[in-house]
Parts: C-alpha cells; sequence; structure tokens
C-alpha cells in the first residue's frame, strides 16, 4: 500500500487528530498527529489486517531547535512490505507523548532513549527511567537538546576538556 | 642488568642487588588485566594473537583485577565507566602499571569538545604510566608501549619517587 492510501484509511477514522500530511516532504511522505492520539492511531495501524504494521523500525527524538520537541515512528510491515512515517510535536515545556510500549514491545527501550537524550515523557510507560547516561546524572538536564550545556563536574570527575 | 654477568663459575649462585631482581621479576612477566572498551580492544587482541604475540614478552591476560599487574586501558573512558576503571585499578594489587592506549584514553580523543559522556583522559582517575597515541594504534605502537614500560620498570628504585609517564612517540 502506498503512503497517501495509508493516509487516507487513517483520515477515515482519526479525523480529528490529524495536524499534517506531507506527501512531498524531502525524504518520505509523513503524517502529523496529535501527541495524545498517538497509540491509537498506532493501536489502529498494527490491528488493522490490510494495514498490519507489525514492526516498530525505529523511534527517535529530535529537538526542532524553536521550543518544540518531537517524536518521529518509522513502522513497517512484515506481511504487506510497506512503510510509514508518523511525527509528533510538544512544546518543550510540557513534553508528554503518549507511549506506544503497549503496541511494539520494542518502543520501550527506544522511549527510555528519548526520554534520556530530549526530557520527552511519555505517559504510559511501564519504566521510564535513564538508559545511556548513568542514573545519577543532574535531573533535567537532557545531552541532545540545543540549549544543552556540558555540566562541570561530575561525581568529582571533570568534564569539559 | 648484569644480572648473569656476576654468575659463579660451577656454582649455583648470583650474585645481584635487590633492585634489579626485582624489577627483573616484575618487568619480565606483567600479567596483564582483560578487558576492553572500544575498537582500540581490537587492536589489543591483535597484539595479543600470534602474530604479533604479546606473550614473548611474559604478558598473559588474566581475567581478575586481583592477579594482574598491567592495565591497559583500550578505548573510549565514558563517565559511566570512568568509576568502574578506577575501582578496578583500586582492586589490583600494588605495583601495577597502566598504559594508555589510543587518543580516547590520552586525551578525549575525537570526543574532546562535544562528548558530554566521554572522561577527556583516564589520568584524571588513575596514575598512567605509558601513553600510546594513535586512532587506534596499531599492535607494534602497542608492542613499544609495552617495551617502553618494561624500560620504564628497570629503571625503577625502592627508594625514589616514581618515574614521571612515558610518551611514545607518533611516527
Amino acid at each position: 500500500m502506498q503512503p497517501t492510501e495509508i493516509y487516507e484509511r487513517i483520515k477515515e477514522k482519526f479525523e480529528d487528530a490529524i495536524v499534517e500530511f506531507k506527501p512531498d516532504a524531502i525524504t518520505e511522505p509523513y503524517l502529523e498527529v496529535k501527541p495524545d492520539r498517538i497509540k491509537d492511531i498506532c493501536e489502529f495501524l498494527r490491528d488493522e489486517p490490510e494495514l498490519a504494521f507489525d514492526y516498530l523500525m525505529c523511534l527517535s527524538g529530535v529537538d526542532y531547535g524553536n521550543g518544540t520537541l518531537g517524536v518521529v515512528y518509522h513502522i513497517y510491515s512484515m506481511k504487506h512490505a510497506h512503510r510509514f512515517v508518523l511525527k509528533v510535536k510538544v512544546p518543550v515545556e510540557n513534553p508528554v507523548v503518549k507511549s506506544v510500549e503497549s503496541v511494539w514491545k520494542s518502543a520501550n527501550w527506544h522511549e527510555r532513549e528519548a526520554y534520556d537524550m530530549f526530557g520527552i515523557i511519555f505517559e504510559g510507560h511501564p519504566d521510564l527511567r535513564r538508559i545511556l547516561m548513568p542514573y545519577d546524572w543532574p535531573e533535567g538536564s537532557y545531552p541532545l537538546r540545543k540549549d544543552f550545556q556540558v555540566p562541570e563536574f561530575y561525581n568529582g570527575m571533570k568534564i569539559p576538556y | 642488568m648484569g644480572l648473569l654477568d656476576k654468575r659463579f663459575e660451577n656454582e649455583n649462585i648470583v650474585i645481584t642487588t635487590v633492585e634489579d631482581v626485582l624489577n627483573w621479576a616484575r618487568l619480565s612477566s606483567l600479567w596483564m588485566m582483560q578487558f576492553g572498551l572500544a575498537c582500540c580492544a581490537i587492536e589489543m587482541m591483535a597484539a595479543s594473537a600470534s602474530h604479533f604475540d604479546i606473550m614473548r614478552f611474559g604478558i598473559i591476560p588474566r581475567s581478575s583485577p586481583r592477579q594482574a599487574d598491567l592495565m591497559i586501558v583500550a578505548g573510549t573512558v565514558t563517565l559511566k565507566m570512568a568509576s568502574r576503571v578506577k575501582r578496578l585499578y583500586e582492586q589490583m594489587p600494588d605495583p601495577k602499571y597502566v598504559i594508555s592506549m589510543g587518543s580516547c584514553a590520552n586525551c578525549g580523543g575525537p570526543y574532546w569538545e562535544h562528548g558530554y559522556h566521554v572522561l577527556k583522559g583516564v589520568d584524571r582517575v588513575i596514575p598512567v604510566d605509558v601513553y600510546v597515541p594513535g586512532c587506534p594504534p596499531r599492535p607494534e605502537a602497542l608492542l613499544e608501549g609495552i617495551i617502553k614500560l618494561r624500560e620504564k620498570i628497570r629503571r625503577e628504585s625502592i627508594v625514589k619517587k616514581k618515574l614521571p609517564p612515558v610518551y611514545v612517540e607518533e611516527k
């Protein structure tokens, strides 16, 4: 199925959740949806037999640099061999996105990484801890954010060169 | 060295100094802590394989820090790993030696500016005896580092202060 057809299927059911569909995006077509509806849409995409998106290829966090954070979902169907991209955008003051961990188990660590690097809160995640940085890394310090400043010391070790 | 020069004819007696015999014993069987942190570890493994044969220097990889004399820090020391490296170093019995292998362990390497997660040089947590530059250094460079360390141990004294670190020159 082509991305436009997949978009039409989503539109039938989740008209109110759609923010923007870009069929002519530079890399590949994507659909931006509201952050509190992402889980419902993902569940639909997985369970609908004609879509059958059974594989979350990648879940990445993004800092757009203008006070907006985002999450990008690359999903794939092993059965039909088609792919699709979903995006959500959230304000940096309140970066809350619904977790898709209950839809695809592989989202568990991906979401922990997005939380660790960008501070995006995934609502409904069973175990939202840091995954790459140490557990005692300063609260509210997220390394891949544009405004991140390296702390002077960590556990008595000087970090800057 | 002089160890064999002063051997008495037809007798099983050797005259030497305590320092000489201690240094000789130490430099001849440097058991190394078996661990690697990044791509430098691959070169370290190559150095211990048959082609470069690190064992001809009496170096045997040892899996326990309690029975190791030499720690080769081969790779990027992340902040998370730094406290573990320090703990392992503290668990090694004296006398103990450290070779810092590769740019990352020497000074942070490619992560020196934007590496929020990398310790900029392992010498910030443990004292280093020999620095081996390279990214990653070839096994020959590591072998030269080991030879430099052996020379350094040979010059050691029980009463004098610890010798300063040695640098393997980039060629």
